[in-house]
């Protein structure tokens, strides 16, 4: 009989010109989420619910964080 | 990471600093970089009644969130460029954030004022939309806070944005631009005095500072930004920045205090008031007066075209 195991991941809202919704299987830190994405870590806040987290932070399954960029200008 | 000041859960780390704050630290960091700001370069005296240039983004309403809480008298300008659904999303903005703060918000309609909306000022002006764009702010900003009584105009300029302005100022050698990059502008024959606030905190702050602070801003850019210069040389900065955190900072601050002083031999032009509008200008008739004119005569030469246009169902032969 075959039986289904749900991936546990981290779901990442990407705002701005890259507007996606990502999902990253397994547990890994703020820092880690955005290298693995190209994201320079100055250019962007990353927020879970109304709190700002730090590089440090470990996301763990079931997580959701946006990611949203800062830079502005024109 | 924990807080630098007291070892608490941090919210926001500043590598430039080599620090990080936890939320109550990180507000106190904020405000004690605005009043340095203010401080150091006599921007704002006590009772002065000051207008912030308000667009709906994080910047000027973090500023105008953060003068009001410093206990300034600070109302609102917003300028509605016509830019569609983007210009109604941050006017939006604006009058949430003055509703929820009992604060005094200005509106003025680009279109309403001079006949057409920025995109479409800058069409018939065959110019970019960015550059139109600037020259009417400029331009309305200081007419509007010097004819209702402001003694100060106040705009949400950060550390990254002067620090992109000087850096396209000195690859360009803008000589003019550099004597007078400053984060105040003093008044002068009709200019209202112009200050900036926010130039010690880097945009990551003011965003951070925003969402803290439960400002409901438009995260999302002006659709005309897309490849603006500002945006290539803030990415070369931040570039930098990653490599080596501090060095926005000394570039700016540098500049200002031991930089800036060798380009005060280029003065300032005279300015004289417009031939048509009286707003001072270093020109017969002001940047802003010209759009305006050459847009009318654009839109008037375009009327005999329409009139001849075949009716509706009526077939051209």
């Amino acid at each position: 009989m075959l039986s289904f195991k749900r991936v546990r991941a981290v779901r990442v809202h990407l705002r701005g010109p890259r507007r996606e919704t990502l999902e990253l299987a397994g547990r890994r830190t703020v820092a880690q989420v955005l290298a693995e994405l190209g994201i320079d870590p100055g250019t962007v806040l990353v927020i879970r619910g109304d709190e700002l987290l730090t590089p440090d932070v470990v996301l763990g399954a079931e997580d959701e964080v946006e990611v949203r960029p800062v830079v502005s200008g024109g | 990471m924990r807080c630098t000041v007291c070892r608490g859960q941090a919210v926001i780390d500043i590598p430039r600093h080599h620090s990080a704050f936890c939320r109550d630290h990180f507000f106190e960091h904020f405000r004690s970089q605005v009043r340095r700001a203010i401080r150091e370069w006599d921007m704002l005296a006590p009772g002065q009644r000051v207008l912030v240039a308000v667009s709906g983004g994080k910047d000027s309403l973090a500023l105008w969130d953060v003068l009001l809480d410093l206990g300034y008298q600070a109302d609102g300008l917003y300028l509605d460029l016509g830019i569609g659904d983007y210009s109604c999303r941050s006017l939006e903005a604006c009058q949430r954030f003055a509703q929820e703060h009992g604060a005094t918000l200005h509106v003025v309609a680009v279109e309403e004022r001079y006949g057409l909306p920025v995109p479409q000022l800058a069409r018939a002006n065959r110019r970019a939309t960015c550059a139109v764009c600037g020259t009417t702010k400029r331009y309305t900003f200081n007419r509007t806070a010097r004819q209702l009584g402001y003694d100060v105009l106040a705009t949400g300029h950060n550390l990254d944005d002067e620090a992109a302005a000087l850096l396209g100022n000195l690859l360009h050698w803008n000589v003019d631009y550099l004597a007078r990059q400053a984060p105040v502008l003093p008044a002068r024959d009709g200019l209202v005095k112009r200050i900036k606030p926010l130039y010690r905190l880097g945009e990551r702050e003011t965003a951070a500072y925003a969402v803290l602070r439960r400002i409901d801003y438009v995260v999302d850019e002006c659709p005309h930004a897309v490849g603006a210069k500002e945006l290539l040389y803030k990415e070369a900065l931040n570039l930098i920045e990653r490599q080596s955190p501090g060095s926005k900072q000394s570039l700016l601050f540098g500049f200002l205090e031991k930089g800036r002083q060798f380009f005060g031999i280029y003065e300032p032009p005279p300015l004289r008031p417009c031939a048509e509008c009286g707003e001072p200008t270093t020109a017969q008739v002001c940047a802003q007066c010209r759009l305006v004119r050459r847009a009318r005569e654009a839109v008037a030469a375009l009327k005999p075209l329409r009139r001849d246009a075949p009716a509706d169902g009526e077939e051209e032969r």
